[in-house]
């Protein structure tokens, strides 16, 4: 059967590779080095490859368009083209004009794509139109799809297969599932499609890169995933290699909705934020390029100007770019006075990669620009002092004027509602007439179906109504002092069933996530991961990671888990030999798969605490986020 | 299938379930209907002894053998097919068939054991993609042992797999009371429905938004506004019900609003250009677009911002920061002037805003307000600072250069000069006042 025959291909690939893997890093250096995951691009253009040539002869292929951008990372269009298929189109929903007699689709499994093939082919038999049919679902196909061929009376004229492209590695450190949906769908519709492909995915890391020694994580989808992992490895063959990894940390995006909402303010937080990056690529449009075209850019660690500046506050962005156009500048004006020799290997060794640099460094200038321009406009500095004063609980009144007066003024209704959320988490929710008030006039600007939207804000725990009951905190905590810890997280837990609080303030503290206002925080020199929000605050995804970390599980966290509504975990693997490799380079690698999302701030935030700690993180997220994207996908205001 | 028996028995004599029985003395009836009912589903022949093989058929969900034999073999197939092929063509049993895929053949030569399965087994095999069948789980008891197990395995497409078999196979009614004390499966299955565009099935109140939200579906306005009639009726919250009832007005109001205007000849209309129609705009914009069009209409028009403002209950707040934004941008400074204008009961005229007048300047100066205009309402800003900070800011010379007189800085004025071209009036003040032997400075 498909899964089983194309699995094993891909398992027996991998193990014609696996030989040169650890050639690259037999010398671990300070900070341990990365694992090669260019490998896993390898791995899913050579089933891809296998998938079109189970459709021989010439055939026209419809790719979902969320899927462009990722299969441009691992394959192009030559290799397409050798494989037969003669055109491309993008999968829009509409009537197709294809001469072609095969039909090849490569869609995300979703009934609405599936539909709209099954209407296809049904309008190719009434025309009395032969063709060859093949769906190609990536990751994998879902029941409900198939479904649909079946009842559109299809089944069989379509055939089906799966390409298992679990893992996108977007950059050294970052592999996405490219998976957006995700998150609403667990979260919000309480759909677990994609707890398996999560699962998968971890199962093919430990496939290609070795067990692990130790598993934790927090949230309920976490806590599945790593179940449905383990069920995997146990019908799968174990295989016994060092491990690259020494710990994997799993987190639900529920588990911290503060840091997503958070404005982003270190460069490549804020590129996305103004610019979106997708798939490791942005656009950069004619205000920054400073010409009449766009250019499309890839940002990753082989951008030499780049990797040096995105995990910077943007405060010292501007001085380390003008620091580098001196450097530059100089290096340039060394042609003055050379003679023919020295000017003849200035050019050859120097000149390429001084012009490369110059080009860099002109393009994140004129982005930096631009975003300095956007973020004048729009009142940045006002925006920010209401959301550190939010992190901080301070002059609720004030922030609650000013959310009311940016609702009132119509301005960006994205900005708006991550405004309200932000107030919402951080304050347990909102006073029964403040919810009120602040709806109504949020549906007077930006209109009046975002009634869904505010429906899912609400069943997310997002955006909500203080319930009467809310005294009960207070008198939880009462009690907490009175009785031993067992018996609070019992009363806990049957609080939390009625209803799920973010107890933002309450974690805050005990973790000290804001720290104390008034003090010098020096962005040049971070002293700790809340650089990434100008000192403000660290985000809670982070701490919790620190902490476990630090920690060797969730012990003395008993208190802070239970705010989080508990689910967490920790497991020990099952090589034994775990403890003699401990000091092995393997082991300073941590692997943090983000289950609906990670944002550029938290990614940056590890790569400091990683270098803090002498280790480093390998980031694992469904999709890359951030505030606008995340509230976006619950949005429910157009058809 | 022994072990099914005892929780048959237990099933059927628990009064728990009594509802679902169709005829209380024969349960073979039931059986037969429900079977019935599930095979015409399917559309598959009629004779009764396929009705298993189907059932296998149906259900396998595996995919294509990927070996290049089995791959010519459909191709064979396919091609015979196609020469008969009709446009609504019935599945037949000839061996064109195991074009479906090896999978099929195979799994009917263990078909024994397929319907020996229990659940946990048979989601075993689901997960692993291998060939199940779901038809042997007949009774109820045995459908919701399997759809806890599928549940308790987290995979949502099994979840799913399973519903979709249960919705075959159950009536509605049952279903649902099964899925409502099962929250993960519901969730499941009201996804499903909504992903299937089957909303209309769902009878849980979280779906009344479900309901509304089909109006963004319907392309004509008059129409949608019918549509959004038809809702006033559904037992929304209080909260939501005066939304949706605002929603209606809304798009009422403005079907009358725009097709009056899109033949509209006044002035303002040949002025500036209306650049798009007012249909489904949000309240607020509707306001804006009122002040901008219709300013000083009398109450009774249903275009006028006064009538807008009644009936939306728009608070003042709202209110004057779009007139505002409106007026300003028309340029027209009397009326943003009179926006402001309170009367006391002596008859004095006073300014008076509830929005901060930064905030007033800030709008006005992104309509570009002149210097005239925006110093008027720099100087009501109550906070010092603020003021000060605003003037700066906007280059208001006359009342930076004011504040710093009046606080004696001597310094800042100073400082403040050279930033001024030579010889502008403003910069002869300061002279003036630096040469002025009265004031004491404090530095």
């Amino acid at each position: 059967m498909s899964t089983i025959q194309t699995e094993a291909a891909v398992y027996s690939a991998v193990q014609s590779v696996v030989g040169s893997l650890h050639m690259a890093h037999t010398e671990w250096k300070d900070a341990p080095g990365l694992p090669d995951f260019s490998l896993l691009k390898r791995l899913a253009r050579d089933q891809l490859i296998f998938l079109l040539e189970q459709l021989p002869g010439k055939k026209d292929l419809f790719i979902d368009a969320d899927l462009m951008s990722p299969l441009d990372r691992i394959a192009n269009v030559t290799i397409l083209k050798q494989h037969e298929v003669d055109k491309l189109y993008k999968v829009e929903l509409k009537p197709i004009v294809s001469s072609s007699d095969q039909l090849c689709f490569l869609i995300r499994p979703r009934i609405q794509t599936v539909k709209w093939i099954s209407d296809l082919v049904n309008a190719d038999k009434v025309a009395g139109r032969f063709r060859r049919y093949k769906i190609i679902f990536t990751p994998q196909k879902f029941y409900a799809c198939e479904t649909v061929l079946e009842e559109q009376g299809v089944y069989g004229d379509v055939t089906t297969d799966e390409w298992n492209f679990y893992i996108l590695p977007l950059d050294d450190d970052i592999l996405s599932l490219e998976l957006p949906e995700f998150f609403r769908d667990n979260f919000l519709e309480g759909d677990q499609r994609w707890v398996t492909t999560a699962g998968s995915a971890l199962r093919l890391l430990q496939s290609v890169y070795g067990s692990f020694s130790k598993v934790y994580g927090i949230g309920r989808c976490a806590k599945m995933v790593y179940e449905s992992w383990r069920e995997l490895m146990e019908d799968g063959e174990q295989r016994t290699r060092q491990p690259e990894f020494a710990k994997v940390f799993l987190v639900d995006r529920d588990v911290d909705f503060v840091t997503p909402l958070c404005s982003q303010v270190v460069y490549e937080g804020l590129v996305d934020d103004l610019f979106r990056i997708k798939c490791g690529s942005v656009e950069f449009g004619p205000d920054v390029t400073s010409s009449d075209k766009s250019i499309k850019v890839m940002l990753n660690s082989q951008d030499k100007v780049f990797s040096e500046i995105r995990n910077e506050h943007f405060s010292n962005v501007f001085g380390f770019l003008s620091q580098k156009a001196k450097n530059l500048q100089t290096a340039y004006d060394k042609r003055r006075g050379m003679d023919i020799q020295q000017m003849k290997a200035f050019v050859a060794d120097e000149l390429k990669g001084l012009k490369q640099e110059h080009r860099l460094l002109s393009l994140h200038i004129g982005a930096s620009e631009s975003m300095m321009k956007k973020k004048t406009k729009q009142d940045f500095q006002e925006l920010l002092k209401t959301e550190h004063s939010l992190l901080e609980g301070f002059e609720i009144r004030e922030c609650i004027t000013y959310i009311e007066e940016h609702i009132n003024r119509q301005v960006s209704m994205i900005d708006s509602l991550r405004l309200l959320c932000l107030l919402s988490i951080t304050e347990n929710g909102l006073l029964s007439k403040d919810y009120r008030s602040l709806k109504a006039q949020y549906l007077q600007s930006y209109g009046i179906e975002h009634l869904l939207t505010f429906a899912n804000l609400r069943q997310l725990g997002l955006l909500e109504e203080q319930q009467a009951g809310e005294t009960l905190t207070v008198m939880e905590s009462k009690v907490g002092k009175l009785v031993n810890d067992k018996t609070v997280g019992k009363l806990t837990d049957a609080f939390s069933s009625l209803a799920k609080k973010s107890n933002f303030r309450a974690l805050s503290k005990r973790l000290a996530l804001v720290p104390k206002s008034g003090e010098e925080y020096d962005l040049r020199v971070p002293r700790d991961m809340a650089y990434v929000f100008s000192g403000a605050y660290i985000p809670l995804s982070c701490k919790l990671i620190e902490q476990v970390l630090e920690r060797d599980g969730w012990t003395g966290m008993e208190e802070v888990t239970r705010m989080l509504n508990g689910q967490e975990f920790a497991v020990t693997g099952g090589s034994s030999s775990s403890e003699a490799r401990s000091k092995t380079d393997a082991q300073r690698i941590v692997l943090v798969m983000f289950l609906g999302g990670c944002t550029f701030s938290e990614i940056s935030a590890l790569r400091f605490l990683g270098k803090e700690r002498g280790c480093r993180f390998i980031v694992v997220t469904t999709a890359i986020t951030n505030s606008s994207r995340l509230l976006e996908a619950l949005l429910d205001n157009s058809a | 299938v022994s072990r099914a028996k005892p929780e048959d028995d237990e099933y059927w004599n628990s009064s728990k379930f009594k509802a679902f029985t169709f005829d209380d003395d024969d349960d073979e009836f039931s059986r037969l209907k429900e079977s019935k009912r599930a095979v015409n589903s399917i559309l598959v022949d009629d004779d009764d002894d396929e009705e298993e093989e189907d059932g296998v058929e149906r259900v396998s969900w595996s995919g294509e053998p990927v070996g290049s034999i089995s791959w010519s073999v459909k191709e064979t197939a396919s091609s015979i097919r196609s020469g008969s092929e009709q446009s609504f063509p019935k599945i037949d049993t000839t061996p064109s068939l195991s074009k479906q895929g090896s999978g099929y053949s195979l799994s009917s030569l263990f078909k024994g054991d397929l319907y020996d399965l229990s659940p946990e087994e048979t989601v075993r095999r689901m997960q692993k993609g291998r060939a199940f069948s779901l038809e042997k789980f007949r009774s109820l008891q045995d459908k919701l042992l399997l759809l806890d197990e599928a549940v308790a395995v987290y995979d949502g497409n099994l979840i799913t797999a399973v519903l979709i078999y249960l919705k075959k196979s159950l009536s509605k009614e049952i279903l649902f009371r099964e899925l409502m004390a099962r929250d993960v499966a519901l969730r499941h299955y009201v996804h499903y429905l909504k992903e299937m565009g089957e909303q209309k099935l769902l009878v849980d109140v979280h779906i009344l938004l479900m309901q509304y939200k089909e109006h963004l579906n319907i392309k004509d306005e008059g129409q949608r506004r019918d549509f959004l009639k038809s809702c006033l009726g559904l037992p929304f919250s209080q909260d939501d019900a005066t939304h949706v009832q605002d929603h209606y007005t809304l798009l009422e109001r403005q079907i009358i609003i725009e097709a009056s205007d899109k033949k509209a000849d006044a002035e303002i209309f040949k002025k500036f250009p209306r650049k798009a129609s007012i249909l489904n705009m949000p309240i607020i914009t509707t306001l804006y677009y009122s002040c901008f069009y219709h300013y000083g209409e009398s109450e009774g028009t249903y275009s006028s911002p006064e009538n807008i403002r009644k009936t939306f209950r728009i608070s003042e707040k709202q209110y004057i920061l779009t007139a505002l934004g409106a007026r300003a941008k028309l340029k027209s400074w009397f009326d943003v002037d009179s926006l402001f204008n309170t009367k006391n009961w002596l008859g004095y005229t006073k300014k008076r805003s509830p929005i901060g007048f930064h905030r007033v300047v800030d709008i006005l100066q992104k309509n570009s307000a002149p210097v005239n205009v925006l110093q008027e309402y720099v100087n009501l800003i109550d906070s010092p600072e603020l003021k000060l900070s605003v003037a700066l800011k906007y280059k208001c010379h006359d009342i930076v250069i004011n504040t710093y007189r009046d606080l004696k800085d001597r310094q800042e004025l100073v400082v403040y000069r050279e930033k001024l071209e030579r010889d502008s009036p403003e910069y002869r003040k300061i002279q003036e006042l630096l040469n002025n032997v009265q004031i004491r400075w404090k530095n």
